[in-house]
């Protein structure tokens, strides 16, 4: 319990001493965090929109595919994305191991599919003929695909929570690809982890509380836009 | 006189099977007719061919005597406004709801708020403007959505079923309100029915269909 204690002591201490190692870690993890579930939103959702509104050959095996994505052991897609960026590797001219844009690919390839079956999972439950209502109002497919979201949005949301949760609180995959350099590449979850197994069980504690508070006020924000009274 | 739509041998195929077959047929401007029949009979395809939301797989049809083909399709659905089966309404208030097409048709908002003020007053709902959608009754549900059509000033009106699973004091309280409508709206009129006795209170020319052909046509004793 004491060490409980002393871990959240220190988490205090770290924040409101704006402890400039910490804080660097911090916005790395924010900026590497954010970037990837924004760029799985711009792939994920409409993904799972045109995997749920449109019928095509194979269809049925990306979704599955898309599935399959949900159980991705990070430590996985670390493997994988570390061979294609390898410096041998296929994209290994792009000079990116070891570096903040590996492990925002590594997280874009965990969060993807996350954002992308939810995604599917929200359009699928709109009234089908709600398509068709939109069209026959005139509705162009941009438009249509407009009010699909704004209708889907509570679901919509929820796959940004879910894809967001997914890669805030990975670690195999950001300690491979990334490799945890200090002031480079070093973020939360792979800063915790550094600290645990150098027996510093204070900090680990206390970088998990920012990891934890940080988590929360995004979650936090989503609900709040997902929750929010709507007329009645 | 050149009538506002006009079908010639037309035919819809889908998945190997004719579910339209219409030799000839033509809607004057202004006028309201129904269609009956039995279920599958293609009363409900024909209402989707006639929005421009299925496409036939041979024929023509004609609107003012110009070819639906060499016309925009977006275009022809803002003449077009269709109320379905379902009432099926996004979740947002009443109002949202009855300005939808409105909006996708980028009219100005004070223009907006002056039509959607004056159905929500003709259909009685008033009341109702800023409720949410998820709220509603059933009756009050299909006023909403026939709002969202007629707001549209539509030259053809389709109506699918528009009283479909209403009971009987509420389908009948919508036909009067429809009776007066329909004729001030000056919207060409198809309805969509199984009961005749909702296609003689509100049309002129009752049709039969059939196996996806219409078998007869006849004016209703005024």
């Amino acid at each position: 319990m004491e060490l409980i204690w002393e871990g959240i002591r220190e988490a205090l201490n770290l924040l409101i001493n704006l402890d400039l190692e910490v804080s660097a870690v911090t916005l790395l993890s924010l900026e590497v965090s954010g970037l990837a579930i924004l760029l799985s939103i711009l792939i994920g959702v409409p993904l799972g929109a045109a995997l749920a509104l449109k019928q095509f050959p194979g269809r049925g095996f990306l979704v599955s595919i898309s599935n399959l994505g949900l159980g991705l052991p990070p430590v996985v897609v670390g493997l994988w994305v570390s061979i294609f960026l390898w410096r041998s590797g296929p994209l290994g001219f792009l000079g990116m191991m070891y570096s903040p844009g590996a492990i925002v690919i590594a997280q874009s390839v965990i969060a993807i599919p996350v954002v992308t079956s939810f995604s599917l999972a929200a359009f699928q439950q709109l009234n089908p003929r709600l398509r068709l209502l939109l069209q026959s109002l005139g509705a162009n497919w941009w438009q249509s695909l407009w009010y699909l979201v704004q209708e889907a949005r509570l679901g919509l949301l929820a796959a940004v929570m879910a894809g967001f949760g997914a890669i805030i609180s990975e670690v195999g995959a950001s300690m491979m690809v990334g490799g945890n350099i200090k002031g480079q590449t070093r973020v939360l979850t792979t800063a915790v982890s550094m600290e645990v197994s150098k027996g510093n069980f204070g900090m680990a504690i206390a970088i998990s509380v920012i990891l934890l508070l940080l988590t929360y006020i995004f979650v936090a924000a989503m609900t709040w836009a997902q929750q929010k009274r709507r007329p009645l | 006189m050149v009538p506002l739509l006009e079908l010639e041998k037309i035919t819809l195929v889908r998945s190997g099977r004719t579910v339209l077959d219409i030799e000839d047929f033509q809607l004057l401007e202004r006028t309201r007719t129904a269609f009956m029949g039995p279920n599958g009979a293609g009363k409900s395809t024909l209402l989707l061919l006639l929005a421009g939301l299925l496409t036939p797989t041979t024929g023509a049809i004609r609107y003012r005597g110009q070819d639906l083909r060499s016309l925009n399709l977006d275009l022809w659905r803002q003449r077009t406004a269709m109320v379905l089966q379902e009432p099926v309404l996004l979740d947002r208030s009443v109002r949202r709801n009855i300005e939808l097409g409105l909006i996708i048709r980028k009219r100005p908002a004070p223009e907006r708020k002056r039509k959607v003020d004056e159905w929500l007053e003709r259909l009685n709902i008033t009341v109702l403007a800023d409720r949410s959608a998820r709220a509603l009754s059933g009756g009050e549900a299909r006023r909403v959505s026939l709002a969202r059509a007629l707001v549209l000033e539509p030259e053809l009106l389709l109506l699918d079923e528009p009283f479909n699973s209403l009971d009987e004091d509420t389908t009948n309280n919508l036909i009067n309100d429809l009776r007066r409508i329909l004729p001030e709206s000056g919207a060409t009129t198809i309805l969509v029915t199984h009961h005749r006795e909702e296609a003689v209170a509100l049309v002129e020319t009752l049709c039969r269909m059939e196996s996806g052909r219409i078998v007869s046509c006849r004016q209703l004793p005024a």
